[in-house]
This record gives structure tokens, C-alpha cells and sequence, in this order.
């Protein structure tokens, strides 16, 4: 399993899981599960947009998916990418990837949500008690970008 | 032709999602692109597109504005992603 997948509809964290383990069986298996939290810097939140670019993203998603596999030789590896209103506690995105250790596991997990969360061409807007405001780009989201060599940041 | 996407807050400020424009040989490089998208859109395009973290993309990679166009080329317009 090398796949990528963009779509609205919410999905099963342990359901990937399984598919993952089913397909690549007896390997080290890392995953990452990313839920919108009910706090920014300043305020409750009571939801989030997520507002993506169709074509660009599926593509984005794929290259990073094949590039993560030749750096750390993944055995299989899939991520998955909600877009539209997503409320408090909702999953947004999943990772998984499978190794024959690991440390390549670990690693390339991280690698992954690293780099997607600067260069996959997704933007957040979250919705408060203050209204809808787009969020922007997280130095410390910058800094984690930078330690993988993937080229410049965009 | 060319096709032009607009998206998040530059969509928002711009008020277009999308638009098409005659591709000529003038129109060489994305620079040139957003030349002619603020001779044609006025004040608040120059604002928009003169952002300093504005991103733009050809053909669904992120690319200079130095990058040549040619007729047939999907272009976009956006502000800096925040996936995950």
C-alpha cells in the first residue's frame, strides 16, 4: 500500500491501521493521527475549514508519500487528508508507514507530517467566539520543515 | 489560454476564485502573468499579489516568478500552506 487520499469524509484511524498492517504484516509500523483541538494561541475554538487546492493536493501528497519511501526504503506507507468544516475532536489527517525497523519508521512518519504541513497546499481557518480567521504558517512549523532535506521551504 | 486559481484569503481579498486569460507571447514568465492580472484588476490586485509570502504555483507545483508559462497552463495564487 503507497497511497495518498484527499476527501471530505471523516475516517477510521483504526480501520487505516488495520489495512496497513493486513498489506505490509511482521514490519515496524509508526502512525500519526491529527485531530482539531478546541484551543488556539488566544482563544476556544469551536471548528476548522480546511480549504485545499483539488489536483494540487492529491499530487502533493503522493510525491512526498514516494520521496518519504526511497529516503527511509518504507515498505508501504499511506496518508490521509480531510478537507471542509471539521468540528472540535474530528480527525484531519493520518499517517502510517511501515519499515523493516524502527528507526526508519519513526522517522519517516515524521518526515512526512514535517513536510505536509508546509508544503501540501491545504489552508486552516478556524472558528471562534471571535469569528473565522485564516491561520498562518507556525515558525516552529518552519523550524521542524527545515531539518529534513527536501530542498527550500516554499 | 491560461487558467488562474485563487485561493484562501488571497481568494477572499481578490473576490475570484478563478478566471482564463488569452495566452500571448508577452505573457512569459508567472511575473509577467501578474503584470497583466494588476493592469487588468486595479489597486486592491496590486495589494493582493504584491504580498511578500505569496506563493504561486504552475501546473500544481510551487515555482519562482521567474518560471516560464506557456498557453495551456494552470496557474495559482495563494498565501502560505498550513496542511495537517
Amino acid at each position: 500500500m503507497m497511497t495518498a487520499c484527499v476527501q471530505p469524509e471523516t475516517f477510521d484511524a483504526v480501520a487505516e491501521y488495520r489495512a496497513l498492517c493486513d498489506a505490509h504484516p511482521g514490519a515496524a509500523i509508526v502512525t500519526f493521527t491529527g485531530t482539531v483541538r478546541d484551543f488556539s494561541a488566544n482563544t476556544a475554538v469551536s471548528a476548522l475549514e480546511l480549504e485545499h487546492y483539488p489536483g494540487m493536493a492529491e499530487a502533493s501528497l503522493a510525491e512526498l508519500g514516494e520521496r518519504v519511501a526511497q529516503q527511509f526504503a518504507l515498505l508501504g506507507w499511506r496518508i490521509v487528508h480531510r478537507y471542509g468544516r471539521l468540528m472540535v475532536g474530528e480527525p484531519i489527517v493520518w499517517a502510517g508507514v511501515v519499515a523493516d525497523h524502527r528507526a526508519e519508521a519513526f522517522a519517516a512518519c515524521e518526515m512526512i507530517m514535517d513536510v505536509l504541513k508546509t508544503d501540501a497546499p491545504f489552508w486552516k481557518r478556524e472558528y471562534s467566539s471571535n469569528g473565522a480567521e485564516w491561520i498562518g504558517r507556525a515558525e516552529q512549523d518552519i523550524e521542524r520543515r527545515r531539518r529534513w532535506d527536501v530542498g527550500e521551504i516554499d | 489560454m491560461i487558467t488562474i486559481k485563487f485561493f484562501s484569503m488571497i481568494r477572499e481579498a481578490l473576490e475570484t476564485d478563478v478566471l482564463e486569460m488569452e495566452w500571448a507571447p508577452t505573457l512569459g514568465d508567472v511575473a509577467a502573468v501578474k503584470e497583466q492580472l494588476i493592469a487588468q484588476g486595479g489597486a486592491i490586485w496590486d495589494e493582493v499579489l504584491a504580498q511578500d509570502d505569496l506563493l504561486v504555483a504552475r501546473n500544481h507545483r510551487v515555482v519562482l516568478s521567474s518560471e516560464p508559462v506557456s498557453d495551456g497552463d494552470e496557474l495559482a495564487f495563494f498565501p502560505p500552506m498550513t496542511g495537517g
